[in-house]
């Protein structure tokens, strides 16, 4: 196993006042060339994870590490951005680290929105603000792309057209991705690993082994059984990943895997 | 040439011009009214103990400016709010300052110099200060401009790519201590930051980007010196206030000319 771009250990995290940790012993890890999606219900700590993995919050006890000089794409869940500053797209696109008119161009071109650059950030449409946003975090080859529910407000062909996007530039670069969505059908299908949060991991591993854990199907009841539907016929050939099916405290269960 | 007290002030409010624009900007983007106020209020206590201990007043306002700004990330960072702190810190040093002012003779009668201004009694050597402060805060914002412009946008994205935005605080604060020490002789304590206010705010109808936005902010205020010390020997009306009006016209014409 190669070194892991950022690793989560026994990382717990409280928001001030509160008493019970909105994440209690995480520890995950995000390989390169991966793409690693999180799922679970609204306020189940998708976004305090990505936060407290890029530092932007502080961990009650844990650690994490990440890859010395990690260059990271973010594009987080809400972004305000202040009004009285005046800023094109163009501008926004060279934030902090400046990149040509072409390279801007090009990346506008592939998020679906291109000659956008002289527009001003504040009169943007909502999708078009969060494909500005990604187009940002594409630029100067990262290695891990950090997205928090990339796709809201995005139309239905533009959800396709980002999945396709990320593959195809994970398939280019071998960029790492981590990222929090509810579109459970097309997470499956896109994901290398997908880790199902409650305030703990729940389970993980690859999707045919999520959507058939129990856990899973009791986070999200109906909607689960599409994706396992969409994933039984490949259940019953494929046991190779039932080690990769880890369970987080309070998940204990028995395996209902027939043994292979 | 330097003989004339018209071309000293003139030469004194272009250089004070230099760092309010930019600074400015900056203080409008990111809400920092209430913070530039507070500051140039409590520099009067830095202007009594410089007369105290008879140093220059430049250093005695600089140190109280960066020593309430320190005091202030401190105590807001132990969970009190901006606001109240700002409110008690600075309205305590102010009131301690008019205090100690009482007792020095030498101040008494001057409290109005430093209250509201005397550019017209710029000597050579506050052009030194002056000019000195003001390249330092250009400098300052100059090296750091990319990181606190994202810092600025937003938060969260600036931490991702690896900027602190804690320590860019910080030095827009210390960049306001020396405006503040720099422009108390210019235009008083009680309308710094109306002259970093004002022109910015003005500025901001006609800029697209940050850049625009500070240059333009730059010019407003230089025009405003220009006019405001010209007007005020024609019409005998006091120098700092007269320049803060022409900024405020300048503000009224452009919320007309540019209203979308
Ligand atoms: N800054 C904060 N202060 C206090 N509590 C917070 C803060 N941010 C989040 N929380 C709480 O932490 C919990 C997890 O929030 P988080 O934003 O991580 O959820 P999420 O899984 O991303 O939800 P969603 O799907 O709605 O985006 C919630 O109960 C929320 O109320
Ligand atoms: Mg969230």
């Amino acid at each position: 196993m190669t070194a892991a771009l950022i690793q989560a250990r026994d990382m717990t995290v409280s928001h001030p006042g509160a008493d019970l940790p909105v994440l209690s012993h995480v520890s995950m890890g995000i390989q390169p060339r991966e793409i690693v999606t999180v799922v679970g219900p609204n306020g189940s700590g998708k976004s305090t994870l990505v936060r407290a993995l890029l530092g932007q919050v502080a961990l009650t006890s844990g650690r994490v590490e990440r890859a010395r000089g990690l260059r990271i794409g973010y594009v987080p869940q809400r972004v305000h951005i202040e009004r009285a500053m005046p800023m094109t797209v163009r501008r926004f696109l060279s934030l902090p680290t400046r990149v040509s008119d072409a390279q801007a161009a090009a990346v506008l071109e592939r998020t679906g929105v291109p000659g956008l650059e002289q527009r001003q950030i504040a009169a943007l449409s909502g999708g078009q603000f969060q494909r500005v946003l990604l187009a940002r975090a594409l630029l100067n080859d990262p290695q891990l792309l950090v997205l928090d529910e990339p796709t809201q407000g995005l139309d239905q062909p533009g959800i396709v057209a980002f999945y396709r996007l990320i593959e195809e530039v994970r398939q280019e670069t071998g960029v790492a991705v981590l990222m929090v969505s509810h579109d459970l059908l097309v997470v499956m299908r896109a994901s290398d690993r997908v880790i199902c949060l409650n305030g703990h991991v729940c389970c993980e591993g690859t999707p045919q082994v999520v959507s058939a854990a129990p856990e899973y199907r009791a986070l999200f009841g109906a909607e689960a059984q599409g994706t396992l539907a969409l994933y039984r016929h490949h259940h019953d050939h494929d046991h190779d990943h039932v080690e990769e099916h880890v369970h987080g405290p309070d998940c204990g269960h028995h395996h209902h895997h027939r043994e292979g | 040439m330097l003989d004339d007290f018209l071309i000293r002030a003139l030469i004194a409010g272009l250089g004070l011009v230099l760092a309010t624009g930019a600074l400015g900007s900056f203080v409008v983007w990111r809400r920092m009214a209430y913070f530039g106020d507070s500051t140039s209020h409590a520099a009067i206590l830095g202007v009594a103990l410089s007369f105290a201990f008879s140093m220059p007043f430049y250093l005695g306002t600089l140190a109280v400016a960066v020593g309430m700004a320190l005091l202030v990330a401190w105590l807001t960072g132990r969970g009190q709010g901006m606001d109240t702190v700002l409110g008690v810190i600075a309205h305590s040093a102010l009131a301690t300052g008019l205090l100690a002012a009482s007792f020095i003779p030498g101040l008494r009668m001057n409290l109005d110099a430093f209250l509201f201004g005397d550019i017209l009694a710029v000597t050579r050597s506050d052009l030194v200060w002056i000019w000195g402060g003001a390249l330092a805060v250009l400098g300052l914002l100059v090296w750091r401009w990319q990181r606190l412009i994202t810092a600025s946008v937003n938060e969260e994205l600036a931490v991702a790519a690896g900027i602190n935005p804690k320590f860019e605080r910080l030095i827009l604060s210390l960049a306001l201590a020396i405006v503040v020490a720099i422009a108390i002789r210019i235009v008083g304590a009680l309308l710094i930051s109306a002259m970093l206010i004002v022109p910015a705010a003005a500025a901001r109808g006609f800029a697209r980007t940050p850049e625009q936005m500070a240059g333009s902010a730059t010019f407003i205020g230089a025009l405003a010196v220009v006019c405001g010390l010209f007007a005020s020997l024609r019409l005998d009306t006091p120098a700092g206030p007269s320049i803060i009006v022409v900024s405020a016209a300048i503000y009224a014409v452009s919320l007309v000319a540019y209203r979308k």
